[in-house]
Formats: C-alpha cells, structure tokens, sequence
C-alpha cells in the first residue's frame, strides 16, 4: 500500500465513502418518507380522534349513518360532523382476526409438521411448490372464490328461513357473514403461515431430532417437543406475518364480510356466525370515494392510524415475545 | 462366549425384566396427534386441490383468446362487456412501474444494510422500518398517497381541474405500490449477500479493490439469484394489489390518458388492472360478470403461477453455485 | 437401577480419573506410548447382543459387508477402521437409526437378548439401546431440561418434581457432571463447554436407562482433558451397560476397549482382544492399520 500515490489512495477511499453516503442517503431517504407517512396519517386522523375522544372505540348509534352523516356534512359546507363510534367496526376486526388467526395458526402448525416430518416424499414435493404458490394468491381470487361459492353455500344451506325471517328487522342474513369471511381469511392466511413454518421447522438441525430420536423418544414427540419448541421464534414471525395480513385484509373482507357496519351479538345464539359485517380496512376500501369530503378524509384517516398503530404493536409484540426464547440457543 | 455364573452383572440381563416402556413408547396422545396431523395435511390437500381445480375449470371455461384483445366497456350482459386488454395492459404496466422504483431502491437499501451498515443505529432503525412496512396493510399506504399525489406540488403527474390534484395515475399507484414490494427485495437482497462468505470479499480486497468494486463487481453478480427471485415475488405481490389500485389508480376500465403526449398521457391517467377487473366483475363489484371474473383470475392465476415458478428456478439455479 | 457404579478394577501405575493427564492422549504419539486405562477384560461378560451376518447398503453402496460379532455387557468393545469403513454405520444400526435415512437397506440379523431387534418396536428398542454421537448436541435446553426431557418422555405418568430433580442430579453425578453444573442447572447447555456438553448427552443417555450405551466417536470434537474425563466415564460405565464406541483414535482404543474390532471397506476384518488386536494382530491388514501405515 505504501507505493501507491496518495492521490490515488485518495481516490479509492472516495469512491468508497461516496457510495456509502449515497446509499446512506437512500435509506435515511426511505426512513424519512416512512416517518412523514406516520407523522401524516396522525395528522390527518387528529380531528376525528380529538372530537370523538376515547368514545370512538365505543359503541352507540349506527355506524353506517355516522358514515353518512360525516361525509354529507363535509359536502354540504356546513359545519363538519364527527361523530363516529367504530366499536361494530372494531368489533368486526377482531373477530374475524382473532377467529381466523386462531384456527389457521392450529392447523398451519400441523400441516406444517406433516409436510417437515411425516408426509411421504412425493407428497411433499407436490405440497411445497403449491403452498407458496397459494401464499402468494392475490386476496381479490379469494374474494371471487368467496362471494362466488361460499357466501351462496352459506346463504342457501346453512340459514334456515326461520333464522332469517328472526333477526330480518335488525339485520338481513344473505351468506355474506362472519363466517365466511373468517373460513375464506383462514385459507388465505394459512398458506402464508405454513409456508413461514415450513421454513423453520426445516432449519431445526437434524442432529437435535436424532438425539431425541436415539433415546428412545418417539417421532411425534421428538418433532412436537425439540423440533417445533426450537423453531418457536419463527413460528411467532410466522403468526405476525398471518395477523398482519389478516389486519390490513381490505378487498377479500369487502367482498364477503356483508359490509354492514353491525357488530355480530354472540348472545344470538349460531346466528352470530352468519351475521353480516364489516371490518376496518375494508370501511376505508369502500369509503375511498369519499375523501374529498374533509370530515370523511379525518374519519378515514383515523381508521388508518387505527390500523397502522395495531401493525406496529403487533411486530412489536412479536419481538419482545422472541426474547426470552433466545436464551437457551434457540435461533431467531 | 459364553459367560461365567458369577458374571457381576448388576442388573439382571433377562429380556424380560424391562418391558414396561415398551408400551409407552407411542401413547395414545401420541397416536391421536399423528392422526390429527395427517387429517390435517390430507384436508389442507384436499382444499388446495379443491380451490386449483377449482379455478382451472372455470377458467378454462371462460377463457376466450377475443378476451385478450378487447378493450372492456361497461354493460349489462356477457357479450357487451368486451374483454380485459387495458387491464391486463395496466397490470403489466403498473408492475414494471413499481419493480422499476423498487428493484433499485431496494438494492441500495440491501447492499447497504448487508455490507456497510454504519451507523449501527441507523442499520437497526432501517430494518425495523422495512419490517414495518412489510406490516402495514396497503389500504393504509394508499391513504397515504392519496395525501402526497394530491398535493398541487405532484399535481403534472395526475389530472388536475381547476387547481384540484386528483392524484390518481399510474405514477401515483406505481411508486406507493413500490413500498408493497420494497420490503420482499431488501430480504432477498440481504439473503443472497450473505449467502456469500467473508473470505469472497477478503480475496477482492486483498488485490487491492474498493468495497465499491467488490459490491458492484463480485458480490451482486454472485447475489443475483437471489436479487431476480426477489424481483419476481415484489412483481407478484404488487400485480396481486387491490386496495392501492382502487385508490390511486381509480380502477377505471379503461385508460383514460391525460394530455396528449402519447405514452405520458396513459401514465399520468387512471386505468386498472386485472385486480380490479376482478373486484368490479365479482357479484360485489359495479359489474357483476361473473364468467368475466373467472377469466381474469384464472390470467392473474397463471402469472402468478409462472413469476412463482421462475423465482423457484432462479432460486434453485442459485443453491447449486454456492460456495461449500 | 443402581446408580454407584463398582469399583473399577485399575492397574496400579494407572493415573487417577478426572487428574492431570501424565501421558494420557497425545495425538500422533506412538502406541505403545499409550497406556492402558484400565485391566484387559478378566471375561466376566455377558453377552447382550449378537450382530449375525449383517450388510447394510446406501442405495446400491455397500456400507457394511456380512459383519458378524457379539456385544457384551461388562466389555468395551471399539470399532475401528480408517473413515467411511462403515463402523458407524454398523453402530447406527444397533439401534435402527440407519433407518432414518430412506436410502438405507439392511439385510442379516441382530438380536438384544436374543430377540430380533427388527421385531421391536424401534422407539422401545433404543430405550434399551442409546446413542451418543460425535458433535455434542445438547438439546437448546437448560442442563436440567436436558436431563428431565428424557425422564419425563420415558415416564409412565408426569413425574412429580421432587422425584425429577432427585433423578437428574443423580444422573449428572454419574456422568460426573454435577460438580461443575450444580450452581446453576438452568444454565443453558449450548453455552457449557464441548466436553461438558458431551457429558451432558452422555447423562442424557444414561438417563434412559439404557442396556446397550453406544458411542460415536465421543471425543472427536474434543480436547485431551475432556477426552480423558470421558475415557474413564467409559470405562467406569461398562459394568452396567454394555458399551460399543467408535473411534478412529487407536490410543483411545487401545486405552478403554476390551475387545477390538477392526473394519475395512465394510468387513470386519479382525475381531478380538484389544491386547491380542494392538499386540499380536493376525491380518496383515491390521497390522498396517495398527502400525499406522494406511488410514
């Protein structure tokens, strides 16, 4: 290095720095418009948050007519409308979340073992290719497939006349309902999950398993309690990746869910699984057309910011949860 | 060989004694947990098959080579309705659009996280934000860029009347579709550059190149399994986008250009894409034709199926020149 | 099962276990330089299993040629041989977990107690007969989960807690474990050392209880000291459990085994007393291998 001119040097080490700063730049670029994305949608979201305080996640009146209310009052000039109580809403999501999340994480978790331990080989190399290709099904052929076979299913099979004509004054029950949305969500989520899954029970090294297996411990307890225990934190990324997804559904949960801003009443009994809904993502789908009216674009937004804080939390959620399971090796 | 009668064996050498275990080895938890496995994995093939299958027919059905190239029009019954060319256009489009911003800005931000990553703070701020982007519904982003496109700043890129900034064009949905994206092309990127091992790098500088030149000239030709099968999964993912399409490219049914510039014109106007063709043909949607919706899925099915199978290729093409 | 083991029968110049090792393992040292751990077998054995004719292939590549050979409790008995002889091969198939692998095709018997092994149930069959192979792999567990896994896999019912932490001290003092871990036994066992570790999987496989102990080259990834640890471990165990390890040290051989078994490209070439094996082998191609002319 010594016989190299300085200014030579001097211009290796530069073209080094400069690449640096510019691709620093990039990122810090990225990072800014995704701080301004956070920094606007909160904006934006203020006023209906600040006129509604804690009492927009509550309940009370009609969702829908709320809706109404705020987006005439904003193309009336008059003076604008907030009020807007997201509680059915809210309700909504959770439901066919948490429903979906739940059963998809159960049975991704056993598919996924079958397909890593137990399938026979040529069913394996049909499954794995298929599950990725399923993972990445746009949402709107899920929809399709949804309001084209499994909302008439419901509708025409699995409500009698009786349960229809029992609730017909607050809410009519047509198939679009709970529980399709949450079936058609379980199978779009699960190949995503099971393709995460695949994944990270594959990576547990096999000499863990023979270890387990050499001592007289058999395969299914050997794959349940070292193979899935060690692939723990990529089951956990795995699920923030369903619940994610899940959240933010939009056009799928607006095709099926039945779009009525009614919260399903556990108390009806099985009828609450075939009643209509609508959850939050897709309440900004179908109101998008509205946002020139300004109460309309807060309320929106703040629905957004709903959705935008749940994500964040949620991959927070997932690496505190990932900590502990360091410890003891465990790899991430 | 055999042994002496005072053979100080400590424990009695009968086959008999320790059978207990024998038949604890597989309980019965154990037995319903595999059954409940394989139903689970029979079941998961049996609705995959299902849905496959499913789609095939159908589609199969609908599909008409006249679909490809005819403009669709709004009507009322099946042969009115035309086909799916604009859509199947402004799929394309759209997607080359947004892989065109995030390919790029996806490398830089891969090659910077993997190889330079100073400062430390700043490296773990960016991959928490890349992770969070990778969560963020898209209907959140797509509010976002209805706020950016429509400000009056952006305004030549999208139709504008009397000072109001609609903010829906291809620019518009191509870039906030780039976010959707970005994210699967940093994790290949990343993927692929450290697939590769120090002493690769090591050997480059010892002869005296720049990190620079290492990057540019050995690290991403050796990386660029990875980085294309990146690019097909972010192309799959944005042409499979819904929500950003309805907002910001207004999910028209055709183009309708802005301006008389003849490609700019079509960019800068709104249009749709097999997504939305979809959504408005579904029994939800304005449209309501269903055997227009089955062929249409049934297209986007097959594309997705082929970025699927090309990004399996690549990958695999990859896996086999790796250093041991 | 009684867990003190009897006193070891020692030559008097032998050095105490667990000591500073005068001239214990010296890699590339001449094998007479080695000494002897312990007494040749006084014969006071019994035999567990019979391996009777045994091929096992890889697909069309023959691992293990028509080996036959007795196992027996109160002996170590050490396989031997250059790399890809088949010796771990054939120990991998004393407890049918060449089975894992779907290539693999096995023809000839093996009985434990006179019963075919092929006939068990293979989860039952390695209760009986454990493994330990040549990388440490400690579950990503704490020391005590390590242990209690097993225990409480093998139970009939879940063990109460008192009993559980009574048996794995027990069993981390008979692999002379406990000493070192006692501290802390929730300490993770990936970040014990490589001999504690083995020790640990060797507990772990002493845990089950085991007739038949099998060892792949239990040292291999370890230094001297740990390696002597383990050697008279080895040694100490042979009373209770039959042992068969594989190695291709000879000091190592030479230093625990009662008998030897010499493989070549999948036979067996030579079976014996380690004294009759090392000092006097009938086959050229022992002597060779003995001598350190091939492998």
């Amino acid at each position: 290095m010594d016989a190299t001119p300085p200014s030579r040097l001097f211009a290796l080490r530069g073209s080094d720095q400069r690449a640096e700063l510019m691709l620093g730049a990039l990122v810090f670029g990225v990072l800014a418009v995704v701080a301004a994305m956070l920094v606007f949608v909160f904006q934006e979201a203020w006023p209906s948050f600040s006129h509604n305080g804690l009492h927009w996640f509550g309940s009370g009146g009609s969702v829908d007519r709320q809706i109404e209310a705020i987006f005439t009052s904003g193309d009336l000039k008059r003076r604008p409308v907030y009020t807007f109580h997201a509680w059915p809403l809210l309700w909504s999501t959770l439901l066919i979340t948490g429903l979906a999340v739940l059963i998809a994480f159960v049975s991704s978790l056993f598919v996924a073992v079958f397909i890593v331990e137990f399938a026979p080989d040529w069913m394996r190399a049909v499954l794995e290719p298929v599950v990725r290709l399923l993972a990445s099904v746009p949402s709107v052929i899920y929809g399709l497939l949804g309001v084209l076979v499994v909302v008439p299913f419901i509708g025409n099979h699995l409500i009698s006349e009786h349960s229809k004509a029992s609730v017909a004054y607050i809410v009519s029950l047509s198939g679009y309902s709970l529980l399709a949305a949450v079936v058609i969500l379980t199978v779009m989520i699960a190949p995503i999950m099971i393709a995460v899954f695949v994944n990270g029970l594959r990576a547990v090294p096999r000499s863990w398993l023979e270890g387990s297996l050499a001592l007289g411990i058999n395969e299914w307890r050997t794959f349940w309690k070292i193979g899935v225990r060690t692939a723990r934190p990529v089951l956990v990324a795995g699920t923030v990746l369903g619940v994610a997804r899940a959240l933010g559904e939009a056009i799928m949960l607006a095709m099926v869910s039945g779009s009525v801003g009614f919260a399903p009443n556990p108390g009806d009994g099985l009828i609450f699984f075939v009643e209509p809904s609508r959850p939050l993502a897709a309440t900004i789908l179908q109101n998008a057309e509205e946002l020139a009216s300004p109460p309309m674009r807060h309320t929106l937004f703040a629905i957004a910011a709903v959705l935008l804080f749940s994500a964040a939390m949620l991959s927070f959620t997932g690496w505190v949860v990932k900590q502990p399971m360091k410890r003891y090796g465990v790899r991430a | 060989m055999s042994a002496p009668a005072t053979a100080p064996a400590p424990r009695s050498p009968e086959p008999t004694v320790r059978r207990d275990h024998a038949s604890a080895a597989w309980r019965l938890r154990d037995r319903i947990g595999l059954g409940f496995a394989w139903l689970l994995g029979l079941l998961f093939c049996a609705i995959t098959s299902a849905i496959v299958i499913y789609l095939l027919v159908q589609g199969i059905k609908y599909v008409r080579p006249e679909l490809f190239v005819t403009h669709p029009a709004a009507g009322f019954s099946e042969r009115e309705t035309g086909g799916f060319l604009d859509p199947l256009v402004g799929t394309f489009l759209v997607g080359l659009m947004a892989m065109g911003i995030a390919l790029p800005l996806g490398l830089a931000i891969g090659v910077w996280l993997s190889e330079f990553g100073r400062p430390f703070p700043l490296a773990r701020m960016a991959e928490s934000t890349i992770e969070m982007i990778a969560g963020t519904p898209s209907i959140v982003l797509a509010l976002f860029g209805t706020l950016i496109f429509q400000s009056p700043a952006l305004g030549f890129l999208s139709r504008s009347v009397g000072g109001l900034v609609f903010g829906r064009s291809f620019f518009a949905a191509a870039t906030v579709l780039s976010f959707v994206a970005l994210p699967l092309v940093v994790a290949s990127v990343r993927e692929g550059l450290q697939a590769i091992p120090g002493h690769v790098r090591e050997a480059s500088y010892a002869v005296g190149k720049t990190k620079a030149t290492t990057t540019r000239r050995i690290l991403l030709p050796a990386a660029r399994p990875s980085v294309i099968t990146g690019a097909l999964l972010g192309f799959g993912r944005v042409i499979g986008d819904t929500a950003i399409i309805v907002i910001l490219l207004g999910a028209t049914l055709r183009f309708d250009g802005v301006g008389s510039t003849p490609v700019l014109s079509t960019l800068r106007g709104t249009g749709g894409t097999l997504t939305t063709y979809i959504f408005q043909n579904a029994p939800t949607g304005e449209g309501n034709q269903p055997a227009k919706a089955y062929a249409a899925a049934f297209v986007l099915l097959m594309l997705v199926l082929v970025l699927n199978v090309g990004a399996d290729v690549v990958g695999r093409k990859g896996k086999a020149l790796r250093w041991s | 099962m009684e867990l003190t083991p009897p006193p070891v029968r020692r030559l008097p110049l032998d050095p105490a276990p667990g000591r500073g090792d005068a001239d214990g393992h010296r890699p590339g040292a001449p094998l007479d330089g080695a000494r002897r751990r312990r007494a040749p077998s006084s014969g006071f054995a019994t035999d567990r299993m019979q391996v009777e004719d045994v091929s096992i292939a890889y697909g069309r590549k023959l691992a293990v040629d028509r080996v036959s050979l007795p196992i027996r409790q109160g002996e170590v008995l050490a396989l031997i041989g250059p790399s890809g002889c088949g010796k771990t091969t054939l120990l991998r198939s004393l407890n049918r977990l060449t089975e894992l692998t779907s290539t693999a095709s096995f023809k000839g018997s093996i009985t434990l107690d006179g019963a075919d092994i092929t006939r068990l149930e293979p989860t039952a069959l390695r209760r009986r007969v454990t493994m330990v192979f040549q990388q440490p792999n400690p579950f990503p567990m704490s020391v005590f989960d390590n242990i209690a896994y097993v225990l409480r896999e093998q139970a009939a019912r879940r063990p109460k807690r008192a009993a559980l932490n009574r048996r794995v001290r027990e069993v981390l003092a008979h692999a002379g474990l406990l000493d070192e871990v006692e501290h802390d036994l929730r300490h993770p066992a990936l970040r014990l050392s490589g001999g504690q570790q083995q020790r640990l999987c060797i507990a772990r496989a002493l845990a089950a209880d085991p007739e038949v102990l099998l060892l792949d080259e239990p040292c291999s990834a370890l230094d001297p000291q740990s390696t002597q640890v383990i050697e008279d471990l080895i040694v100490k165990l042979r009373e209770q459990v039959a042992v068969v390890i594989v190695t291709h040290n000879l000091q190592q051989a030479y230093r625990i085994a009662d008998y030897v078994a010499f493989m070549y490209l999948g036979e067996l070439v030579e079976y014996g007393s380690a004294t009759q094996v090392f000092g006097a082998p009938r086959e050229q191609r022992t002597r060779e291998y003995v001598s350190g002319a091939f492998g």
